[in-house]
């Protein structure tokens, strides 16, 4: 029972990046049209969002210790970096220690500008294009994206740590009534869950309850009816598109302590997704949640050893199984809507 | 009237004996002038270094790249000379190879095997590479080593640690200077009894490729001679980039060691995953539970951070070892480049040096005069102490290094120490070792 609860628990943080990222792909869908193969790039470059402040945070004048030698028998340069030079060890230590958090303000407006961007600048010209094209198009810029980070940050992962209060790992097992040490899970995956659970709620409660939701939800429902009101729903779009951009970013900046970031993390989880966003339903943003939570389950019993004995590489191929059980029983998705991708 | 004596057979008699007169002396030419493959014939020689430019072991293959432009700068008479002082062979003069100045060309493995393979073929055909050497994988070194054999050139490995390359899959014209994972199973196995005791159960993680499965079998095998129990090995998928769900299990498994047969971004975020669910805290059959990474690479752990803090496992070499050869290379490369240098920078380093040795003590490019140059070459003064090419697999026999992630870093360079330094004879095996069991070297091919 508590292996159970542990893939349980393990499959709902999986399945928080998943719906994150699918939840972004379905709003850039949904509106525009597009399907945006650069999607798991945004989530890239928002986790190196995290690098970058932990950089800037980080950076240092060097002065020479007589006392200490470096690799070659030289003085050694002894780094102290500005934020605790200026702010004192204790005020700007804390600072360095939270880069993470910090870089959740940081991400925001960088993903919105790069979202804004990559739509005026590539995307709105294969609006009228086929999905193929738009494919390639948003897969060559998501190959050349990740080369630019390669070369600035190299091919390695980069170690970016969580603050050092939601270090470690919390006994859930005690709360549930196990023996202590049964069902450990660390801090920081239960905050990506409920950070994930926020941004997926804050992203319904703005289509759900403000004016300009309610526009884009008409737009997605009947874009033509909408333009023949007079409402600029192209301009509208654009802006979702720098939030999808942006809700990518927050779950890539969130995960930076999870795994080390490196420049090929977006592609890792993009084919992933978007068997989410299928599965879900083409268009449907409940589906996209759904969809991602379901299948990070999924994933995560098949790594279960008792179920790997009896269906060896299970893990590796689950969610293209579940995917096609789905699509022959329900060709349109989970939640997907009548009319979408079907023309 | 004439009568001409002319007949058909006759004709073709002629024509057969007067063309073959007339191809004779070009059949020996041609023979002479391509007695093997890429025989260097004006004054330089062009080596082919096939290191990963771009993929996931970019950074590796960048700091082999550095070392092979250093070897070839030392090799050709320019800089300090490194290790070609401190070298017991006193064959090399710094003027190139038996005179003729080095050139190289390199090849982007992507750490693919087919794209390795092109590329050494590329620089082979095109450049005339008369040796190919580099690689930070045992998939892509195991595959060039097939194509050099093939092609008639020389293969001196780069980073591969799978006891594949020099076992089932080893070749008369691959060489191999790196370690194996039977070594790393001999070298850490009685550090482990001495750190952990002789009752332990062990759980593995293992990569599900050539170089996973061939160091799980080592580790097994050595913990399990010392009495280890093994609880379970599960293999993960390489493109895992999330380890929780293969490390939860784990903690209700009984077991109280986790090996993590990884390397690379696999290493580096199933070591990052174990940490983070605290299996460093826990305490499983009233024992600390500990974590074992056998393959260790300085530029890997970096990217681990402070997860490698007190973490076991073994390297073929480290910067920060204090013999002269070690400290020769350190303050040559670390001049040059402004860091020291890693393993895999070392190995090929030494490659290059090796390779190049041997043509001058044989006095030939021949790719067979060099393999018999180096088959049974015993050396000094490269960094691992006294060391043996064997001839009967082409597998270095030198020192191996156990190490452990450092607690208190100096410096982001100094990431490992060095915990013990376990001599060459105790890592040494039969060259019919059944882990090593299924392959013939053949013959050498010169080709052309």
């Amino acid at each position: 029972m508590d292996a159970i609860i542990l893939q349980i628990l393990n499959g709902l943080d999986k399945g928080s990046a998943y719906a994150l990222i699918a939840l972004g792909l379905t709003l850039i869908f949904g509106t525009l049209g597009v399907v945006n193969f650069a999607h798991g790039a945004l989530f890239m470059i928002g986790a190196f969002c995290a690098v970058t402040l932990s950089r800037i945070l980080n950076l240092s004048y060097e002065t020479i210790d007589p006392n200490k030698t470096d690799f070659l028998g030289n003085p050694a340069k002894v780094k102290t970096t500005y934020v605790e030079d200026w702010l004192g060890p204790d005020m700007g230590g804390a600072i360095i220690d939270w880069a993470v958090p910090l870089a959740i303000l940081f991400s925001i407006p960088v993903m919105v500008a790069i979202g804004f961007v990559m739509e005026r600048g590539l995307i709105k010209h294969f609006y009228k294009r086929p999905h193929a094209d738009q494919i390639l198009v948003t897969f060559g810029l998501a190959i050349v994206l990740q080369e630019i980070i390669k070369y600035f940050y190299g091919a390695n992962p980069i170690p970016t740590g969580a603050p050092d209060v939601f270090r470690g790992s919390f006994d859930f097992g005690v709360m549930l009534g196990f023996d202590p040490n049964a069902i450990i899970y660390p801090y920081w995956r239960l905050v990506y869950f409920a950070f994930a659970a926020v941004i997926i709620g804050g992203v319904f409660a703005f289509l759900q309850f403000t004016t300009f939701g309610m526009v884009v939800r008409a737009g997605m429902a009947d874009r033509e009816t909408v333009q023949l009101l007079g409402i600029n729903i192209d301009k509208r779009f654009t802006i979702m598109f720098g939030i999808a951009a942006a809700v990518a970013g927050l779950a890539g900046v969130m995960y930076a302590p999870i795994n080390s970031p490196n420049y090929h993390m977006g592609m890792d989880f993009l084919v992933l997704s978007f068997v989410v966003v299928v599965v879900g339903g083409m268009g449907s943003l409940p589906g996209a949640v759904l969809a991602g939570f379901l299948l990070g389950v999924l994933e995560s019993f098949a790594s279960m050893n008792e179920i790997k004995s009896i269906l060896p590489g299970i893990d590796q191929i689950i969610i293209y199984l579940v995917a096609i059980i789905i699509l022959l029983t329900r060709p349109r998705g989970l939640m997907g809507r009548k009319g979408v991708m079907e023309e | 009237m004439s009568k001409s004596n002319l007949t058909r057979r006759g004709l073709i008699k002629t024509s057969a004996i007067a063309g073959a007169g007339v191809a004779l002396p070009t059949i020996f030419t041609a023979s002479s002038a391509a007695a093997f493959t890429n025989e260097p014939t004006g004054g330089s020689v062009t080596l082919g270094f096939n290191v990963p430019q771009t993929g996931p072991y970019a950074d590796e293959g960048a700091d082999e790249l550095r070392a092979y432009e250093l070897a070839v700068e030392h090799l050709n008479g320019g800089g300090d000379g490194g290790m070609m002082n401190t070298f017991s062979s006193k064959a090399l003069q710094g003027n190139g190879i038996m005179g003729k100045k080095v050139e190289y060309v390199t090849g982007d493995t992507q750490t693919k095997s087919d794209a390795a393979r092109a590329s050494a073929k590329s620089m082979i055909e095109k450049d005339g590479a008369i040796m190919i050497t580099g690689g930070s994988s045992s998939g892509v070194a195991v595959a060039v080593q097939g194509l050099c054999q093939e092609a008639g050139v020389i293969f001196m490995a780069g980073l591969t640690h799978s006891n594949d390359t020099t076992g089932k899959d080893k070749k008369a014209n691959g060489f191999r200077h790196f370690f194996n994972a039977y070594m790393s199973g001999a070298a850490l196995a009685p550090v482990l009894q001495s750190l952990y005791g002789s009752d332990r159960k062990a759980y593995h993680l293992t990569a599900d490729y050539t170089w996973g499965w061939t160091q799980e079998e080592s580790i097994v095998a050595s913990t399990e001679a010392l009495g280890w129990e093994t609880v379970n090995t599960v293999k993960t998928p390489l493109a895992a980039t999330d380890f929780s769900s293969y490390i939860a299990p784990v903690l209700n498994s009984g077991a109280d060691v986790l090996v993590l047969n990884h390397y690379g971004g696999n290493m580096v975020n199933s070591l990052t995953n174990a940490v983070q669910f605290g299996l460093r805290e826990k305490e499983v059959n009233g024992k600390n539970f500990e974590i074992v990474v056998p393959l260790y690479s300085r530029l890997m752990a970096r990217g681990a951070g402070e997860n490698v803090k007190g973490i076991h496992g073994s390297t073929n070499w480290h910067w920060s070892l204090t013999d002269d050869a070690s400290k020769a290379f350190v303050k040559s490369f670390g001049e040059k480049y402004g860091f020291p240098p890693s393993q895999a920078a070392h190995t090929c380093y030494c490659q290059t040096l090796l390779y190049a040795d041997a043509v001058t003590r044989a006095g030939s490019f021949n790719p067979c005069a060099v393999g018999e140059a180096l088959e049974g070459f015993e050396f000094d003064g490269l960094g691992n102490g006294k060391t043996l090419y064997r001839a009967e697999d082409h597998q270095c026999f030198k020192d191996v290094l156990v190490v452990r992630g450092k607690e208190n870093p100096t410096s982001e360079f100094d990431l490992l120490e060095v915990v013990e330094v376990t001599p060459a004879a105790q890592v040494t095996y039969e060259p019919d070792h059944p882990m090593f069991a299924g392959g013939e070297l053949g013959a050498c091919n010169p080709g052309a």
